[in-house]
């Protein structure tokens, strides 16, 4: 069931080969998403959720698929299942699927998405595509999580949307940076992340 | 005029890069030299510029609430709504293998250039993105959504190009090992996002 491979297929996405720090998919959705951290859990638990199976769908038919039309083929297994994800928030999270608004929709278009099912599940078994699905989803919610703690901490003063910075930093002159709520400090946080990770892992630093 | 409004506020206020975030992924990848970052530009405001009526007019006239009365007056209650991704999103990849089919014939270099890209069109996350707000924003007639789709693409050529041209000249500073590449470009999104955001006071009309 795990064999080194399969592991391999699992836990790389989550440091070494993650897909937002490494391959740089799926920039788009991971800066929008990310002012608060409920809707940020929520979009990465429904990215891993539709990479899982369209992994696993696309797999089952990989040998069937004409390599002319895989794109549109893919495309459509995706939406099936983003439509299937929509349809489920709104029916059991109405707030959250009104915070995120169209960009449930561009989970489609989740550049991850393609880069897996290309990269991926075209070549693989179903079983080893679906823990690439989940490696893949996990390593992409690590970095939503992280993005909007931060973002939800500095931003609002909040955690989950409980207050976790005391009243009496207030009292004493301490004020909520409203810059970090505005989209472009998440480019610059996600920045600051990458640093420090390929600081760490230096064999990813580029040339240039 | 309310076009000529809605045009320059797409370009500038709601840019699909710098407030929305969207096509990132070919953003930072395409961006390293001007001309292809122009090239890439152009394919995708083209594609905003067709997909968006076709996408409104099927929006319309197919996919809302009681939209399908034009062909008969008991079809009031469908709602086919819940299909609006699929069909957007057969429109631009249909629409992308014509840009492809057509690129390849008219410019090699080009098509050499962008070579992955050009078939990644279809999941830039700027033209279905645009489509959803299209959906979102409720515009009057096609006209109106073909000049956001314009001033969106132009937004959206405007700020690849304007990194690309960026990244030209810090290729030759000296910049922390771990930031070079990817997060340095990251960084300078982000400062070109501030900078736009200038533009949200601006009141038109």
């Amino acid at each position: 069931m795990l064999s080194k491979k399969n592991k391999e297929a699992l836990f790389n996405p989550l440091s070494k080969d993650n897909p937002v720090l490494v391959q740089i998919l799926g920039i788009c959705s991971t800066l929008a998403v990310t002012v608060k951290l409920e809707p940020a859990i929520v979009m990465g638990i429904s990215v891993i959720a539709v990479l899982a199976f369209s992994n696993v769908i696309i797999s089952l038919i990989r040998n069937t698929i004409p390599s002319t039309i895989r794109i549109i083929v893919q495309l459509v297994v995706v939406a099936a299942l983003v439509i299937i994800v929509q349809q489920f928030l709104v029916a059991f999270n109405y707030e959250v699927s009104k915070q995120l608004s169209v960009f449930i929709g561009l989970i489609i278009t989740n550049c991850i998405l393609m880069g897996r099912l290309e990269a991926f599940a075209l070549t693989n078994k179903p079983w080893p595509s679906f823990l690439d699905g989940i490696g893949n989803g996990l390593g992409y919610t690590i970095i939503l999580v992280v993005v909007a703690f931060f973002r939800e901490l500095l931003g609002s003063g909040t955690v989950l949307g409980f207050k976790v910075i005391p009243q009496w930093c207030y009292d004493h002159g301490y004020e909520d940076n409203g810059l970090m709520i505005l989209p472009p400090m998440a480019l610059i946080t996600v920045a600051c992340i990458v640093w420090f990770h390929r600081a760490r892992n230096t064999e990813l630093q580029e040339t240039n | 005029m309310e076009e000529l409004n809605l045009f320059v506020k797409s370009i500038f206020i709601d840019n699909m890069i710098f407030a929305y975030f969207l096509g990132m992924c070919s953003f930072i990848a395409v961006s390293k030299n001007v001309s292809t970052a122009f090239g890439l530009g152009l394919a995708v405001t083209f594609m905003l510029v067709v997909t968006m009526p076709i996408n409104f007019l099927l929006d319309r006239y197919v996919l809302q609430p009681g939209a399908l009365t034009w062909i008969s007056e008991d079809l009031k209650d469908v709602d086919l709504s819940f299909l609006g991704l699929i069909m957007f999103i057969a429109v631009i990849a249909s629409g992308t293998q014509l840009v492809e089919m057509a690129v390849e014939k008219f410019s090699p270099s080009l098509y050499a250039s962008l070579g992955i890209f050009l078939p990644l069109i279809a999941v830039n996350c700027a033209i279905l993105g645009g489509a959803l707000f299209m959906q979102q924003k409720d515009f009057p007639s096609a006209m109106t959504a073909t000049v956001y789709g314009l001033g969106s693409g132009i937004g959206w050529l405007l700020a690849i190009v304007g990194i690309a041209a960026i990244r030209e000249k810090i290729a030759y500073s000296n910049i922390p090992a771990p930031l070079r590449g990817v997060g340095i470009t990251f960084i300078i999104t982000g400062l070109m996002g501030i900078a736009f955001m200038s533009f949200l006071g601006i009141k038109l009309g």
